[in-house]
């Protein structure tokens, strides 16, 4: 992978820092009229997740960081790894618990996600901002209870367990945020 | 799907604009001061080591050898050259143009409103800076600190005392820097620019800076016995306004800086281009005692309409120039 200098870095810009691949969070041109010149940028290390600040000199430059997102299918977890395929390549590809870490309790068999690779390994897995996902514990529901307040746990077919209104059956499929972990309706 | 011919700026915002260039040139023409507009292009370029002049190639005809010209980065060598030959006072509205500028506050070409104001000294111009921008801005709460009071209030250290060392343990909790550079003034800029800056939203005028920062502006004693700069800065929005000083006069100093400033060039691998030494010469005709300022129209639109971005202000910002 080649080089890029401070004064080209953008927004959503791979890089190597310190051996690890990050992404470019925000980028900052800091320049006193008078004084020198400095790239602040807003970092954040794909592998640990860790966001921090560094600040570079316009004469410093980093290595792009061979990272890149791939939409694939979710095939199934062996308990161990979780496995994904390229749906036109039909390549298969392995992710650890690091990888999936949160985004586990909302892979569904079949649905799409998003895997960022990592010199071809995957490092990262985003669910689909919404799944729909079918109840297999709760409470009974509340005949008649449809709009006001309250709200029970209900644990879903994935594992997750999502606060749903207190008319909710089990058996149900409901669409989730899996950013926000809510509950968004019936499906 | 293409909107890459698109302005960058809405039509709401050059109405403003446009508005806002108006109120400027009334500004000054009811204070008697005269518009020029000098040259954007020219034989010499700026000797400031950080600030990088477009080189332009010019040829009497296509096919001929070209020499290189020079976009320049403020007219402020013109301006005072027109000082020298007794024009009184003076400002001009026009483009600047400073190579590899580019970011949410910076646009390589820019509007630049910078003005001269022989007899009047720095702490006058301060209070004609202030009547500017508040005839843009409105009413607001202002306020003058020295560079030293400015410091101390917000990192709690003399800045001419304090040492790199120091001023590096105040950035690394926050920032990680792991470069080294032994020039002080750039450690100070730092804290400024990633400490300071961002929290001056009312305006603040800054005055009194380490002579080691003084650029064109006169160096005096200040009453720590302190060798200072009377050179002032505006903040506002959290960014860098405007920028004046009690302009030098001696030409021998001029023609000092000018070389300190080439040979520090040359040491850090800087491009060295043909200094303006007609400056020198205007210095030596006969330059009144007098105090200039220039300030970033662009900015003061972006405050004055709550926008964030330069990119916003102007119709078609680099990308799309």
């Amino acid at each position: 992978m080649g080089n890029v200098s401070s004064g080209q870095f953008k927004t959503g810009m791979k890089v190597m820092v310190d051996g690890d691949p990050c992404n470019m969070v925000e980028v900052e041109f800091v320049k006193p009229g008078k004084g020198q010149a400095f790239t602040r940028v807003r970092l954040r290390n794909l592998l640990t997740g860790r966001i921090w600040e560094r600040t570079f000199k316009s004469n410093e430059s980093a290595e792009t960081a061979d990272v890149m997102d791939r939409d694939m299918e979710y095939l199934y977890s062996d308990g161990e790894m979780w496995h994904f395929m390229e749906p036109q390549s039909f390549e298969q590809y392995a992710a650890d618990e690091n990888a999936v870490a949160e985004g586990a309790k909302w892979l569904k068999e079949g649905d799409k996600v998003m895997i960022t690779l990592w010199n071809d390994n995957p490092i990262a897995v985003t669910p689909p901002n919404f799944v729909e996902l079918e109840v297999v514990e709760t409470d009974p529901g509340l005949k008649g209870d449809t709009a006001n307040g309250g709200s029970k746990p209900a644990k879903m077919s994935t594992g997750a367990v999502v606060k749903v209104p207190l008319f909710i059956n089990e058996g149900e499929v409901l669409r989730i945020d899996t950013r926000s972990g809510e509950y968004v309706s019936r499906a | 799907m293409n909107n890459h011919w698109q302005p960058t700026a809405e039509i709401l915002t050059l109405r403003e604009r446009a508005k806002v260039l108006a109120q400027v040139r009334a500004f000054f023409a009811e204070r008697g001061v005269m518009e020029v507009d000098t040259q954007c292009m020219s034989h010499a370029a700026v000797s400031d080591p950080f600030i990088d002049s477009l080189e332009v190639s010019y040829h009497p005809y296509p096919g001929a050898e070209t020499q290189s010209l020079f976009l320049q980065s403020s007219p402020e060598y013109a301006m005072k050259r027109l000082l020298a030959a007794d024009s009184g006072p003076i400002y001009q509205l026009g483009k600047a143009f400073r190579n590899g500028e580019v970011g949410r506050l910076h646009n390589p070409e820019f509007t630049i409103l910078e003005w001269y104001r022989p007899r009047l000294s720095s702490a006058e111009l301060m209070d004609e800076v202030q009547a500017l921008v508040t005839a843009v801005l409105g009413e607001q709460h202002w306020e003058r600190l020295s560079y030293r009071e400015l410091f101390l209030r917000y990192v709690s250290l003399d800045p001419h005392a304090v040492s790199i060392e120091h001023l590096k343990t105040l950035l690394e909790p926050h920032f990680d820097m792991p470069f080294t550079d032994d020039r002080k003034d750039t450690w100070l800029e730092l804290v400024m620019s990633h400490l300071i800056e961002p929290k001056l939203i009312e305006p603040v005028l800054v005055y009194d800076f380490p002579a080691s920062q003084a650029a064109l502006a006169e160096v005096k004693s200040d009453e720590h016995g302190t060798l200072v700069a009377t050179r002032f800065e505006l903040y506002a929005g959290g960014m860098e306004l405007a920028n004046g000083y009690q302009e030098l006069r001696d030409p021998q100093e001029q023609a000092d800086r000018l070389q300190a400033d080439d040979q520090f060039r040359g040491q850090s691998g800087l491009p060295q281009r043909p200094l303006e030494t007609r400056l020198v010469a205007a210095l030596e005709a006969g330059f009144p005692n007098c105090s200039g300022v220039a300030l970033g129209f662009d900015r003061l639109l972006m405050i004055k309409l709550g926008l964030s971005s330069i990119k916003e202000v102007i119709p078609f910002a680099f990308e799309r120039a």
